[in-house]
C-alpha cells in the first residue's frame, strides 16, 4: 500500500499538469473574483471565505479525472483490482494521494490567498482548520466520482454535475466555520458537522468506490 | 397466490401492465381534472392570499410526488442491486425524467407563488435551496444513464449513485436548513394535532394529491414498457448479428 501511495505521488509530481495545476487554477480564481466584484475591501472580507471554500471545491475537482483516468487507459486498474491488497484499499490510497497533491497544497495556500481576498484577521486559523478538515472529504467524494465515470469517454463534464452536488454538504459546513469565524462567532456546531462528513465520507465511500470500479471492470 | 415479484419478469409485466396501464392513465386524468377544477374554481378566495392560495393544488402535490418519485428510485435501485430485477432497474430509470419535470413544477409555481406573496421569484430559503439541489442530483442521475452504453453497467452504476446520492442529499437538506433562515412556511399537511389548512382546501388538495400520484404511477409504467420493448429490441438486433 505504502508502494502504491509513493507510486501514484511520483507520477502526480513527475508526470506534469496536475500537481501544480489544482494550485494555479486557485490563484488565478482569487485573482478573478475581486477583478469582476470591485477591490472595496468590505465587500471582499465578507465574501473572501466563500470563494476560498468554492475555490478550493473547483480546484479539486479540475484534478478528479486523473485519478482513475491514466491506470484505466494502460491496464494497471486491473492489475490493481486483481491485486492481494483489497480493491477498498487501493481506492483509499488513491483517494489519499489525490489528497496530498491537491488537497494539502490547498490548505497551504488558502492563508496567501485570503491575504488578498481581505479575509478578516481571526477567521485565518479557522480558515486553514476548516480546509484541513474539509478536503479529505472533496477528495474521497471525488474519488467516488471519478470511479463512476472511469469507463466513459468524456467523463470530465458528466464528473462535475456529478461530484459538485455532493460537495454541497461539505461546502456548506466548511463555508459556515470560516464565515463564522470571521464574524467572531462560535464556530464549533459547524466544526464538528464538517468533521463528521469527513469522517463518515472517509469510513464509508472507500467501499462504494470500489463496488463501483468492479463494475466498470467487469 | 401470486406475489409482487412476479413482475420481475419482463412478460409477467407487460401482459399485466396491457390492461393496468389504460386504467391508470384514464383514472389519474379524472382525479387530477377533478381536484384541480374543484380546486380552482369551487373554493373560495382566502382571506390573506386572495385567489393566489390555488396554486397550492399543483404546488403541494408535485412537491410531493417530486421527493416520492426519488423514493421510489431508491428502494427500485436497492431492488436491482439486491435481487438483480431487470424491470425494477429500468422503473428507476423510467422514475427519474418524471421526478425531475415534477421538481420543476414544483420551483416554477413556487416561484409563481412567491411573487406576490412574499415579493420575490426565488430566495435563498433552505426548501427552495434543498429543492434546487434534489433537481441537480436528478440532472446527474439522468446524465450518468444517457452517458453509458451497456444497460448492466448503467443500471449497476447509477443504483449506487442514487444509494450515494440519497445520503448526500438528505445531507444536503439539513445542511441548508442550518445554513439559511426559512422564508417557506412549515408542513401544510401533517399528522400532528392543529388546524393548518381549512377542509374547504383540504379536500381537494389530497385529491389532486392523489390524481399527482396516479399520473406518476402511469407515466412511470408507460417508461418501463417503453424500455423493455428498446431492450428487446436490442435484443433482437444483437441476434440478428448472430446469424
Amino acid at each position: 500500500m505504502i508502494a502504491l501511495l509513493t507510486r501514484d505521488l511520483r507520477l502526480a509530481i513527475r508526470a506534469g499538469g496536475g500537481f501544480g495545476l489544482g494550485l494555479a487554477f486557485f490563484l488565478i480564481l482569487a485573482v478573478l473574483v475581486p477583478l469582476g466584484v470591485g477591490p472595496e475591501p468590505a465587500v471582499l472580507a465578507a465574501i473572501a471565505p466563500g470563494v476560498l471554500w468554492v475555490g478550493a471545491l473547483l480546484a479539486c475537482l479540475l484534478s478528479l479525472d486523473r485519478i482513475f483516468a491514466l491506470d484505466w487507459e494502460d491496464g494497471s486498474l486491473d492489475l490493481l483490482a486483481t491485486a492481494p491488497i483489497p480493491l477498498e484499499g487501493v481506492v483509499s490510497i488513491k483517494a489519499l494521494a489525490h489528497w496530498i497533491t491537491t488537497g494539502l497544497p490547498l490548505v497551504l495556500a488558502a492563508p496567501l490567498l485570503g491575504v488578498l481576498l481581505n479575509l478578516p484577521g481571526e477567521a485565518f486559523g479557522w480558515l486553514v482548520l476548516s480546509l484541513l478538515l474539509g478536503t479529505p472529504a472533496l477528495s474521497v467524494i471525488g474519488t467516488f466520482g471519478a470511479a463512476l465515470t472511469v469507463g466513459l469517454k468524456r467523463g470530465g463534464l458528466l464528473l462535475s454535475l456529478l461530484v459538485l452536488p455532493l460537495y454541497i454538504p461539505t461546502l456548506v459546513f466548511g463555508a459556515e466555520v470560516v464565515t463564522r469565524g470571521a464574524a467572531g462567532l462560535p464556530v464549533q456546531t459547524a466544526l464538528l458537522l464538517l468533521a463528521g462528513i469527513t469522517a463518515g465520507s472517509v469510513a464509508i465511500l472507500p467501499f462504494a468506490s470500489a463496488a463501483v470500479i468492479r463494475i466498470n471492470l467487469r | 397466490m401470486s406475489s409482487f415479484w412476479e413482475y420481475a419478469n419482463p412478460r409477467r409485466f407487460m401482459r399485466t401492465t396491457d390492461w393496468l396501464l389504460p386504467v391508470v392513465a384514464a383514472a389519474a386524468l379524472v382525479v387530477t381534472a377533478t381536484g384541480l377544477i374543484w380546486g380552482f374554481f369551487f373554493t373560495p378566495d382566502d382571506f390573506r392570499q386572495g385567489s393566489t392560495v390555488k396554486i397550492i393544488f399543483l404546488h403541494v402535490p408535485s412537491a410531493l410526488m417530486a421527493i416520492n418519485a426519488w423514493i421510489m428510485m431508491l428502494v427500485a435501485s436497492l431492488i436491482w442491486v439486491v435481487r438483480r430485477h431487470h424491470v425494477s432497474a429500468l422503473a428507476a430509470k423510467a422514475a427519474a425524467p418524471v421526478g425531475m419535470v415534477m421538481t420543476m413544477i414544483a420551483l416554477f409555481t413556487g416561484a409563481v407563488w412567491g411573487q406576490p406573496m412574499w415579493g420575490t421569484w426565488w430566495a435563498w430559503d433552505p426548501r427552495l435551496t434543498s429543492f434546487l439541489i434534489l433537481f441537480l442530483f436528478y440532472l446527474g442521475y439522468i446524465a450518468l444513464w444517457s452517458a453509458i452504453e451497456d444497460p448492466d453497467t448503467g443500471a449497476d452504476l447509477t443504483a449506487v449513485l442514487c444509494l450515494v446520492g440519497t445520503v448526500f442529499a438528505l445531507l444536503s437538506r439539513y445542511a441548508a436548513f442550518f445554513w439559511s433562515q426559512g422564508l417557506h412556511q412549515g408542513a401544510s399537511l401533517s399528522l400532528a394535532p392543529g388546524t393548518r389548512v381549512d377542509w374547504a382546501y383540504k379536500a381537494p388538495l389530497y385529491v389532486s394529491m392523489t390524481g399527482f400520484a396516479l399520473i406518476f404511477v402511469a407515466l412511470v409504467l408507460a417508461g418501463t414498457r417503453t424500455e423493455i420493448r428498446a431492450r428487446r429490441m436490442q435484443a433482437l438486433v444483437a441476434r440478428e448479428r448472430m446469424t
